[in-house]
């Protein structure tokens, strides 16, 4: 799928409108994950709006979203960078062989207080 | 009042007391839980990709049940309630994901987010009443400084919780204040403790999570109240002194009907 595809799918998945974004950094300011990003989140969008998305699709910022939706909220023009981030996300594991949490990976994260809902929601946001 | 109860998949595991308090203290104020049957697990998060259909149908399945009791449905856990409430709005607005569910599900009627999803401080607030519970209460957190912890799920996205101003909440505060306990205010209460990100990135769940508990003790909270298992877990990582109980708990303790520790 070329760029210019690949950016319409993540638009219609994400339902999200990243033109609508004036780079104000509202969105990067809420961010709790933001030091730890390599792209933060206005930057996601303007890059996902000029089809920039191959740095987007290899980068480890992918997984440190914690999908806490303080961008969205926060975003006074109603682009809400998380959905983007997601539908970003997901054309990187649904690739085969590409899950970013495997079943083999959970015996070392365990520990006795770790609670369920940890793991599924792990499971659901870095595996197809 | 009996209403249809979700209580999900680590209330019956790692957060029993969560489970166990929030049936006890309803029935101690006139409402009975009843579990729904065959009920399965949420996912944990919400998948905001409007593709994703699969995995949303336990929460279809869920709210269906309660539909058929003509019953709300509420649920005491952050996260399956972001869920169920989330995927109930997308099958209001979303006529495309309300088409394929009820393709699949084959749904002699169809099932289009009728039922109403109510959080268990919805089910406090806005049927059995705050003040109902202040006349019910001992004196057992009379002194008690507590700080409210919402974290992300509860209140975000707003326009789809509807639960209270995203920004400026205060339903757990005027819980609080009716259950005798005096409320910290504090800046952190709606900032994420990182949750999944545990399993992938523990450093950074631990720095927000500092982050959050630090702001509650210069507050001078004693104790940090949450409903989240997930947040629970991550706050208590670092919680040193600061206590970090279950709402259901703290009520219970309210109530006057919370065992004491063997």
């Amino acid at each position: 799928m070329n760029t210019t595809d690949l950016k319409q799918e993540i638009l219609r998945r994400s339902g999200g409108d990243p033109r609508r974004g004036m780079a104000c950094g509202k969105c990067s300011a809420a961010c709790p994950s933001y030091d730890a990003m390599e792209f933060h989140p206005h930057q996601f969008v303007r890059m996902v709006n000029d089809g920039n998305l191959l740095p987007l699709l290899q980068s480890d910022s992918l997984y440190k979203c914690l999908s806490c939706m303080a961008c969205a909220e926060r975003c006074p023009r109603g682009v809400e960078p998380f959905r983007l981030i997601e539908a970003v996300r997901l054309c990187a594991v649904r690739e085969q062989g590409q899950n970013h949490l495997t079943p083999n990976d959970i015996p070392a994260l365990l520990d006795p207080d770790l609670p369920q809902q940890a793991i599924v929601s792990a499971f659901r946001k870095f595996t197809k | 009042m009996k209403v249809t109860y979700f209580p999900g998949c680590t209330l019956k595991t790692k957060a029993t007391e969560l489970d166990l308090y929030a049936r006890r203290c309803a029935e101690a104020l006139g409402v009975t839980l009843e579990e729904a049957e065959d009920w399965q697990c949420c996912g944990g998060v919400f998948t905001a990709s409007r593709d994703e259909i699969a995995t949303k149908l336990s929460s279809v399945r869920v709210l269906q049940t309660a539909f058929e009791k003509d019953q709300p449905l509420v649920t005491v856990c952050s996260a399956c309630h972001n869920v169920v409430k989330q995927t109930n709005h997308a099958l209001q607005t979303d006529s495309a994901f309300a088409e394929a569910v009820n393709r699949y599900m084959q749904n002699p009627v169809p099932y289009v987010g009728q039922t109403r999803v109510l959080h268990y401080l919805e089910l406090l607030r806005d049927e059995i009443g705050f003040d109902a519970i202040r006349d019910k209460v001992t004196d057992a957190l009379k002194g008690r400084r507590i700080a409210a912890y919402y974290g992300c799920l509860l209140l975000r996205p707003s326009g789809v919780m509807r639960m209270d101003d995203p920004e400026n909440p205060r339903i757990m505060e005027d819980l609080l204040t009716a259950m005798g306990a005096t409320p910290v205010l504090w800046a952190q209460r709606n900032e994420c403790c990182g949750g999944y990100i545990a399993m992938e990135d523990r450093a950074l769940a631990l720095s927000e999570s500092e982050a959050i508990l630090k702001n509650a003790a210069a507050a001078g909270a004693d104790t940090v109240v949450t409903a989240c298992p997930l947040c629970r877990y991550n706050l208590q990582k670092v919680a040193g002194n600061v206590k970090v109980v279950y709402l259901t708990e703290l009520l219970a303790e309210a109530l006057g009907i919370k065992e004491e520790p063997q």
